[in-house]
């Protein structure tokens, strides 16, 4: 099968490359532009530590192939950080409420409850269970996932609109 | 797990679409959010030499919400019908379901059309649109046809769609003020397919009663409706019961989905006549 072009935007960045249609967008990610914060786990879509934001969407990347995201927006784990590479709001209340114990599920995590957020910025427990379902976690059961994220939601609503760049949303807004 | 390789196409219209499918024949396969069809494709149970992404295509977007009917676009994801408020008010029934559906990120990717379409004895979406009495507008070579929901399943997976024809919308008609409606769902963890599940609605001297994951098609059963219009709640399980017909896997026995598909069927009349009204 011939490679088609592909041109994706990545955590702000432009990027292009070759790639078969049947390759798998978290294949295309890891391999090809060596953004390895999304993890296969599961590879059967259960487990979600693939998960990407696309164009506004929580995605699993391992089910998903990169032909039918040609031209996407996409933001990683990678792109959740600020700008000046400290970590994000949600990265630093994860490590802050334990919410992560061996970190593999971690990237799928927070990439997941970032676009929670987004949607639902004042999150009830059961909403933030819900809202998370389709993440497994094997170490934490749980509890500290639901805190981090519930602290992060804290955090981002105390925070003037204009403060938002300080904690590396800009980006990922301003896509939108 | 890679899939085989195919040709990818992202026609912009139906017509384009239909011409691929016509042109390539076995070969060609429609993909719409596909998380049915891509985990078949990687475990290489579904290979395909053109895969047909029916994304660009407008015509197949969209929710129309009328005075007597609810017209929802193929490609109409999940995630958009559970955020969809004015069809939360038009037929509440749908985003019930719709929640219930897998997971999130499935969610934002899962079609109504990919769900009805698929012919998957497991997906909620089939029995819903029986219980709805909807009706699928399918396009082919020759045209436009409709075809309702309850006329639609043959077997798992065969359905009344020729495989050059593509499922564009879904034309629902609005239940009338009064009727209660409610779907229930058992399953074994966030994100299974049902062990059973029922759609009820209710109100007005009328019921309609499907359910899900219980025969190799969806079950719309006309005794258990009209039962259930009557009033007579146990009558109408007996008559659900007698119209399934589940086989043993790894959700359990016959036995236990039979008591099961009571249950819940229980719990959803329960729920539609607490609401009809």
């Amino acid at each position: 099968m011939s490679k088609m072009h592909v041109k994706l935007t990545v955590n702000g960045k432009e990027v292009e490359g070759l790639a078969e249609p049947r390759t798998l967008l978290i294949h295309f990610l890891r391999e090809d532009l060596k953004i390895t914060g999304p993890h296969i786990g599961c590879e059967t879509s259960h487990c979600g530590a693939c998960t990407v934001d696309i164009d506004g969407k929580s995605v699993k990347s391992c089910t998903t192939f990169v032909a039918q995201v040609n031209g996407a927006d996409i933001t990683t784990v990678e792109g959740l950080a600020n700008d000046d590479g400290s970590l994000g709001v949600l990265q630093e209340m994860f490590r802050e409420h334990h919410g992560l114990q061996c970190g593999f599920c971690t990237p799928g995590m927070i990439t997941r409850a970032h676009r929670l957020l987004q949607e639902n910025p004042n999150p009830t427990e059961e909403e933030i269970r819900f809202g998370m379902a389709g993440n497994l976690c094997r170490c934490t059961g749980y509890q500290n996932i639901v805190k981090a994220i519930s602290a992060s939601a804290d955090i981002l609503n105390a925070q003037e609109p204009s403060g938002s760049e300080a904690v590396g949303q800009t980006k990922v807004e301003a896509a939108e | 797990m890679i899939p085989a390789g195919f040709e990818y196409h992202r026609p912009g219209d139906i017509a384009s679409a239909i011409g691929i499918l016509q042109e390539h024949g076995d070969e060609a396969r429609v993909i719409a959010g596909g998380h049915s069809l891509i985990p078949m494709m990687k475990l290489r149970m579904a290979e395909m030499g053109h895969l047909v992404d029916l994304q660009a295509i407008e015509e197949l977007k969209g929710i129309d919400i009328g005075t007597d009917t609810v017209s929802l676009g193929a490609m109409v994801t999940q995630h958009e019908l559970i955020t969809h408020d004015g069809l939360a008010k038009a037929i509440p029934l749908i985003r019930e379901a719709a929640l219930q559906i897998a997971d999130p990120q499935v969610r934002y990717m899962g079609t109504v059309g990919g769900n009805v379409a698929n012919g998957d004895p497991g997906n909620d979406m089939p029995g819903l649109m029986q219980c709805l009495n909807a009706v699928f507008e399918l396009s082919g070579p020759d045209g436009s046809r409709s075809v309702a929901a309850r006329d639609f399943y043959e077997a798992a997976y065969f359905t009344a769609r020729e495989d050059e024809e593509i499922l564009t919308r879904i034309a629902i008609p609005v239940p009338g003020s009064g009727v209660g409606q409610a779907y229930e769902k058992q399953k074994r963890k966030i994100g299974d397919y049902a062990t059973a599940a029922a759609a009820v609605m209710v109100g007005n001297g009328t019921a309609s009663v499907a359910m899900t994951n219980l025969a190799d098609t969806p079950v719309w059963s006309e005794s258990a409706s009209s039962a259930l219009a009557e009033g007579n709640v146990e009558g109408s399980v007996a008559a659900m019961l007698g119209d399934i017909d589940p086989v043993a896997d790894n959700r359990g026995p016959v036995e236990f989905k039979k008591h099961v598909a009571a249950v819940m069927l229980r719990r959803a009349i329960d729920r539609a006549q607490s609401r009809a009204g």
